[in-house]
């Protein structure tokens, strides 16, 4: 039996970039160039390792956003996923995590799946809080912030690193797993996977295929809301000094008028 | 006044000081009742300690799945209790698990969520939270639009203030959803304990960076932080070169501390790094290199060695104390 896998994937503004906000309160989107989120090229990554382990499986990149979120799904298909699915539709513009779990739930239903890897949080919003959504939205388990992830039948077993502790995870198929940047190194594209990239079919889905009402999502149907935003001035550098045999007690002076020693 | 349902983490039988922090924060907004799940034997001293903290009531729940099972029963208990008491608000912790239950308690009860509030404040429209956006390049300020605002709370985000109150414990009997015993926990293994104060936390952090070379020399970075009762954090560097656990690992992709206090040594202030400490009040820099960026954000910075300037504070710290 085929494994579908679905890796979710977020085109995001590059954050070496002066990422910003539009006047409608929404992530600025123009401004900055825009790539494939970091910890999404994990999930991509981890996706490709349990296909390739399985000798049987379809990976399908999956992404929401306007045009420039091709970018994202590229990526992925020319780091080996099979075929990719872009969800775009005007109305989706502001949409927040709970609206934007609901557009992913119902592509990841109507492509099919036996299991959703995502990375850990988006690099823009970070929030962190798609894997545990989509779970509930889908009714299938979660195995979230791993650091290492398996399929073996259908079963699948993870390992997540807390604070409090080291837990060792186990579901049936199908759920929804997050892997964190802990989770095994990123392959490069190569010439070859970037080329093959351009035939790899992909799927436009707006939100009436998906039976979505715009109204259920974007700003409008956000169910929290942005009343404002103000850029925090940049620190200014203090005081440096170079350290000719004195420094850590210099820096013990500061620290002591400081109050904190 | 309005019900604020907290949901305390708990430890080794005691309150953690988020539990604190957001019971000081609850009471801007309403009376706080806290949750408290799985304490066992430790439920009756924990529930005094947070109604030393604002806690009118403290909701005990107890289930062997809270350990069993990744997540779920939590939501479920937080869930009955919510819809039992109709709070006019809900906070968590930020922790990955805070926040995971505090996205699926939003969506079953139709409510909006927002995470990883710095501050929160009374406001017309219900409370409101400040959050940090873009490596803290930003403050933005959001309200929940429907249903009973569930909001998770940063570490840190407030001085936790002692207002003694009953910390009634009232049993709650937990009837568990299908979905409970979705993810089992098949063994855990707990972190060794530390004297240390943890990183998201702590008052002070120590970090070091590329500049600290070894695992084996993280010691010097160790023996400040002990020095200043910190918590001692890690670099991505230092992290991927196997020097430290990702567990302190500060940064983009580990996380994010506000602190009295950041020492930043032999780390160079990448955007990576620097979006993970910025917001903290005091940062400190050592390092060998003068057009280190970490400088830029530094309120006093030593260019040189660090394994001559960080033995050496270590040392007048010491000699203060005694």
């Amino acid at each position: 039996m085929s494994l579908r896998i679905i890796v979710a994937v977020k085109h995001v503004p590059d954050a070496t970039g002066d990422r910003r906000f539009a006047e409608d309160g929404t992530t600025d989107r123009a401004s900055v160039d825009g790539l494939l989120s970091e910890l999404d090229e994990y999930a991509v990554e981890q996706a490709l390792r349990i296909a390739e382990a399985h000798g049987d499986a379809q990976v399908t990149a999956l992404t929401i956003g306007p045009d420039a979120a091709m970018d994202a799904l590229r990526k992925a298909l020319s780091m080996g996923a099979d075929d990719a699915v872009h969800v775009s539709d005007e109305s989706i513009h502001g949409t927040d995590a709970i609206g934007t779990s609901l557009i992913l739930a119902r592509a990841v239903e109507r492509t099919g799946f036996d299991l959703v890897v995502c990375g850990m949080a988006s690099t823009d919003g970070a929030m962190g809080v798609i894997p545990a959504l989509l779970a509930e939205r889908l009714g299938v388990p979660q195995l979230t912030m791993l650091s290492e992830v398996t399929v073996d039948g259908d079963t699948v077993r993870g390992r997540r690193d807390s604070d409090a502790a080291t837990e060792q995870l186990e579901s049936r198929l199908p759920a929804v797993v997050s892997v964190t940047d802990q989770s095994g190194e990123v392959r490069y594209p190569n010439f070859k996977g970037i080329l093959a990239a351009k035939k790899k079919p992909v799927a436009g889905l707006g939100l009436h295929e998906l039976g979505i009402e715009a109204e259920a999502v974007g700003l409008e149907g956000a169910w929290s809301a942005v009343n404002q935003i103000v850029a925090r001035p940049p620190r200014v550098a203090g005081t440096i000094v170079r350290d000719e045999g004195d420094g850590g007690g210099k820096l013990a002076a500061f620290l002591a008028a400081q109050k904190f020693i | 006044m309005s019900d604020i349902l907290v949901l305390a983490d708990h430890r080794d039988g005691a309150a953690r000081k988020p539990a604190l922090e957001l019971l000081t924060l609850a009471r801007r907004i309403g009376t706080p009742a806290a949750v408290l799940l799985g304490a066992g034997d430790a439920a009756g001293s924990i529930a005094a300690r947070l109604g030393e903290y604002g806690a009118a009531k403290v909701y005990r729940g107890e289930a062997d799945e809270f350990e069993d099972y990744l997540v779920v029963p939590k939501v479920d208990a937080l869930e009955q209790i919510a819809r039992q008491i109709a709070p006019a608000a809900i906070l968590l912790t930020s922790s990955a698990e805070g926040k995971e239950i505090a996205a699926r308690l939003a969506l079953r009860l139709g409510s909006g969520i927002v995470t990883d509030a710095t501050d929160l404040e009374t406001g017309d429209g219900g409370p409101v939270a400040a959050q940090p956006a873009f490596a803290a390049a930003f403050t933005v300020r959001s309200t929940v639009k429907r249903g009973i605002p569930v909001i998770t709370v940063k570490p840190n985000a407030v001085a936790p203030e002692p207002e003694p109150a009953a910390g009634e414990l009232t049993d709650v009997s937990i009837s568990l959803s299908a979905a409970a015993t979705g993810t089992r926990v098949t063994a855990r293994t707990p972190r060794r304990a530390s004297s240390r104060p943890e990183l998201t936390e702590a008052t002070a952090v120590v970090s070091g960076g590329r500049g600290v070379g070894s695992a084996e020399a993280f010691t010097v970075i160790e023996e400040l932080a002990d020095a200043l009762g910190a918590a001692v954090g890690a670099s991505r560097a230092a992290v991927d070169a196997g020097w430290y656990p990702h567990t302190h690992q500060v940064g983009q992709t580990g996380k994010t501390v506000s602190p009295q206090l950041y020492i930043a040594s032999g780390i160079s202030g990448a955007i990576q790094h620097r979006a993970g400490m910025q917001t903290s009040k005091t940062i400190v820099a050592v390092n060998k290199d003068p057009e280190a960026p970490i400088f830029d954000l530094a309120d006093f910075g030593v260019v040189g060695d660090l394994f001559e300037v960080l033995p050496q504070l270590t040392t007048a710290i010491r000699a203060s104390r005694n």
